[in-house]
């Protein structure tokens, strides 16, 4: 599976995958995640570069019970379509809960984790996943 | 807030899953109700030192108040990266925003990394060599199934930003000094994956031995007593020896008990005596004086000495307390435990 | 310009076909699509091959050479046409447009899927390869994950109940029982769809499409060469259309209708000059029960939210308002990805030819089959109509 041991591939989309960088459609106003050169929604090329807000909320989730090779050892986990705070949508992986105790609106929060690994001697791929909000302060 | 250098940001992070030190008993025969700990962290499946370690550098950042690019060290002190042979310091980096004009590096002196990264910040920030720097101490520690370590090993991180001295910082940096030694108390050899140790030798000639002499001499060379300072934070293994060493050093436990987390939270290797100290950073208050001294096996300690500035009270709310990382637990069972350090062969 | 004829059909049952390689089932279906036309394959000018993921299944790419060269007849127009699960409806639009442009005379679409070549979980990053690696993928979602959040949306938004959108499963196997080339040939009860264990919370297995093993083929042709061998097709392909939506549902405004089933159907519609309301019996791509529902809204056969009640109330038999999926649809006829298109083109032309056994619509004039790659990314919509 010569695309999934790829190192200049995890390397390109590092920042992407690390920050959550998105764009925002001058145009429509449309914010999407990731960044691209054209909207999305209205096929403006009118887009700029941003970094999306690493809080909001769960809009939908399941719990994937048949996972792809590469994630078999998670089984069973939550992904879900995040909506952040300025109304992107990422999708992600759910960590730090528990599937019966997530719900459609639940507030998460962004966090650096592991997500794939090129096997046990190849290079590991980090990104942004969400879990539920840890209290007391962390406003950004 | 004369000094060498200021702390202007801290944070910590704990994973959320626990293991009480009676289910490991239970499975190896032993009895539960002597164990050296109360219970542990262990890290969740997706996690590993440099992910603890980017969500300590995020909170100490937040109260730092300051752009990512701004600082321009990283060094991480852990024993458990998840690279033999690749830093971590650069993806934490990359993925806080810090890249490229960065000095960054990782280190490792066993449990005394964290400390020895925040004071070789210090040292290049008071230098004038860079603006900020960041000093994390992180580990997802692994004891053999079956050992003493077992009981202890735990999971966690800590994080400071420093600064030259100013008075709107968490803390001003008066005076450090380090005591090492050549002392195999605890080691693991190249392509090993767990460590060893010498069993009652770690206690006398090393443990206690260096931090004595690391913090003795602070406070020799700077005429401090146990009495000037508020909190005192030791390295913390366990509860039993950073609360005997606080004895024959004369300091009370009052001084003690705010940085003693061992007993609920485990040893968390080069995060353990920077997490106490972040506890003591949530309580304290403008003007009071903190002696940290961490350990490392190999041996080496640094007594670090601190007095918290009044911008404590503004930074401290921006990012999460300690506690909410505490109270967020999920108790998992020996079997679970072991597949989320991954000991069960697939 | 003329029609485009539907000369001939052929198909492999649909399963585990542990002894037949990937070029067997393509070049069986082939064959008997060439046969059922009554058409020497020296006819053949074209052949544009559906397929989805053999690149990483068997690690074989360029079938559309592999399969002129096991056909015997090398030398042909010939290629891999890939647009994930709906790969077999691209196939019938290339073909379709190859006819239809006067380039070529005499067109084998072929679909061919061999799954059973590889793991579950193989299969599972295979299939997710029909959204976006680099960031769906990524994150670890399944296919099915990707459904599950429609799923989840459609219920929200409609209030619809999970009891009613899973009936698509027990219809779909009731009519399966009759069509000899289907995976799963049994009745299902409503109880055991629901109690079947969940793969991606709401969806339960029987709601999912099965995978498994197969190939169909259809031969098209000019008027002309119709007249030249002497055939009197008896079916013509009225339309065929295609078209695109973003290809990630976390670019979508709205989860609960397939923009590219609206565009592909709109399009299909007046190329073949019919409505919604003509249309005698379609095939649907039900890979998982909740898009059943949603395809019998976006087609025009249902208001948008009550595409359950259709099903509800039995107005997808035969007999009712729209007959759907008679020969057991994705979910039982069997759903290997890059021929389903073209099994569904095949099922709707049987009802066309009167072919369709006990399944049967009886005075079935148009037909509508629509073939979904990915999570909606590309619809294909293809009409048939008895050549009057």
């Amino acid at each position: 599976m010569s695309y999934m041991n790829s190192v200049p591939r995890a390397w390109r989309e590092r920042v992407t995958k690390y920050r959550l960088i998105g764009g925002r459609c001058k145009k429509c106003g449309k914010v999407f995640y990731p960044y691209r050169g054209s909207c999305p929604r209205c096929g403006s090329d009118d887009v700029e570069r941003i970094e999306l807000p690493k809080r909001g909320r769960v809009k939908y989730f399941t719990v994937v019970r048949s996972a792809p090779a590469e994630f078999k050892r998670y089984e069973p986990y939550v992904v879900a379509l995040v909506e952040l705070e300025n109304g992107a949508i990422v999708p992600a992986q759910l960590t730090d809960v528990d599937a019966d105790e997530v719900y459609e609106g639940m507030e998460v929060e962004g966090v650096l984790r592991r997500y794939r690994e090129q096997g046990e001697d190849g290079i590991i791929e980090y990104g942004v996943k969400f879990r539920p909000v840890v209290g007391g302060g962390g406003e950004q | 807030m004369n000094g060498i250098a200021s702390i202007i940001g801290y944070g910590a992070y704990l994973p959320r899953y626990r293991i009480k030190a009676a289910e490991i008993a239970r499975v190896y025969g032993r009895n539960p109700s002597s164990t050296p700990i109360k219970e542990k962290t262990v890290p969740g499946l997706d996690e590993d030192s440099l992910t603890h370690a980017y969500e300590a550098a995020l909170n100490a950042l937040r109260r730092a108040e300051i752009d990512p690019s701004e600082i321009e060290v990283v060094f991480v002190g852990s024993e458990s990266p998840p690279y033999a042979v690749k830093p971590s310091a650069t993806i934490i980096a990359e993925a806080l925003g810090i890249t490229p004009k960065l000095y960054a590096v990782d280190m490792e002196f066993a449990c005394r990394a964290g400390t020895t990264a925040l004071l070789s910040a210090v040292g290049l920030v008071h230098a004038g060599l860079a603006r900020y720097g960041l000093a994390i101490g992180t580990d997802t520690a692994q004891g053999r199934p079956g050992d003493a370590l077992e009981y202890t090993a735990a999971a966690g991180a800590a994080a400071f930003i420093v600064s030259k001295p100013r008075s709107d910082a968490v803390a001003t940096i008066e005076a450090a000094y380090s005591y090492v030694t050549d002392t195999p108390d605890f080691w693991r050899r190249e392509g090993q994956r767990f460590p060893r140790h010498g069993a009652r030798f770690t206690g006398e000639p090393a443990y206690f031995a260096h931090i004595i002499g690391a913090a003795k001499g602070l406070m020799e060379e700077t005429g401090l007593k146990p009495s000037d300072f508020r909190y005192v934070v030791f390295h913390q293994p366990n509860v039993k020896f950073p609360t005997r060493v606080a004895k024959r050093l004369g300091f009370t436990k009052e001084q003690l008990e705010r940085g003693l987390l061992s007993g609920i939270i485990g040893n968390t290797y080069a995060a353990a005596s920077p997490i106490g100290l972040v506890n003591v950073l949530d309580a304290a208050e403008p003007g009071d004086r903190i002696l940290i001294v961490s350990f490392g096996s190999g041996a080496g300690s640094d007594a670090i000495s601190l007095v918290v500035e009044d911008g404590i009270t503004e930074r401290r709310p921006k990012a999460p307390l300690l506690s909410s990382y505490i109270e967020r637990s999920k108790e998992i069972d020996y079997a679970l435990y072991l597949r989320f350090r991954g000991f069960i062969c697939r | 310009m003329g029609k485009v004829l539907l000369a001939g059909v052929g198909a492999t049952p649909i399963g585990e076909h542990w002894e037949k390689s990937l070029r067997d089932l393509m070049v069986d279906a082939s064959l008997n699509a060439l046969r059922d036309a009554g058409v020497e394959k020296k006819n053949v000018d074209a052949i544009f091959v559906g397929n989805m993921s053999s690149g990483y299944l068997q690690g074989q790419e360029h079938l559309g050479s592999l399969l002129a060269t096991w056909l015997g007849i090398p030398g042909v127009a010939a290629h891999k046409v890939e647009a994930a699960c709906a790969s077999g409806g691209a196939a019938v639009h290339d073909a379709f447009m190859a006819v239809k442009s006067g380039l070529y005379d005499c067109v084998l679409a072929v679909g061919v899927e061999k799954m059973t070549d590889a793991s579950t979980d193989q299969l599972t990053s295979a299939l997710i390869m029909a959204d976006d690696q680099e960031y769906t993928a990524f994150a670890g979602f399944s296919f099915v994950a990707l459904n599950a959040l429609v799923y989840r949306a459609y219920m929200d938004k409609y209030g619809a109940k999970q009891e009613d959108i899973a009936l698509f499963a027990v219809h779909d196997h009731e009519h399966a029982v009759h069509n000899p080339l289907a995976q799963y040939r049994r009745a299902v009860t409503l109880d055991a769809v629901l109690s079947s264990p969940l793969v991606a919370d709401p969806l339960h297995l029987l709601e999912c499409a099965p995978t498994g093993d197969g190939a169909a083929a259809l031969l098209l042709c000019s008027e002309e060469k119709a007249k030249e061998l002497g055939l009197k097709p008896e079916v013509e392909v009225a339309a065929s259309a295609l078209a695109t939506d973003v290809l990630s549902l976390h670019d979508r405004d709205d989860l609960t209708t397939l923009n590219a089933t609206l565009r592909a159907a709109e399009r299909a519609y007046k190329i073949a000059r019919v409505e919604p309301k003509n249309v005698d019996v379609a095939e649907v791509h039900d890979a998982f029960t909740v898009l059943g529902v949603i395809h019998l809204e976006d087609l025009g056969f249902a208001k948008k939210g009550e595409g359950w009640k259709l099903v509800k109330e039995g107005e997808i038999e035969a007999g009712g308002k729209i007959p759907v999926n008679m020969m057991g649809g994705l979910k039982a006829r069997g759903h290997p990805v890059g021929a389903t298109g073209v099994y569904e083109v095949y099922d709707a032309a049987l009802q066309l030819l009167g072919r369709a056994g006990k399944n049967q619509v009886e005075g079935a004039e148009v037909a509508l089959a629509q073939n979904v790659g990915g999570v909606g990314g590309t619809v294909a919509v293809t009409i048939l109509r008895r050549v009057r």
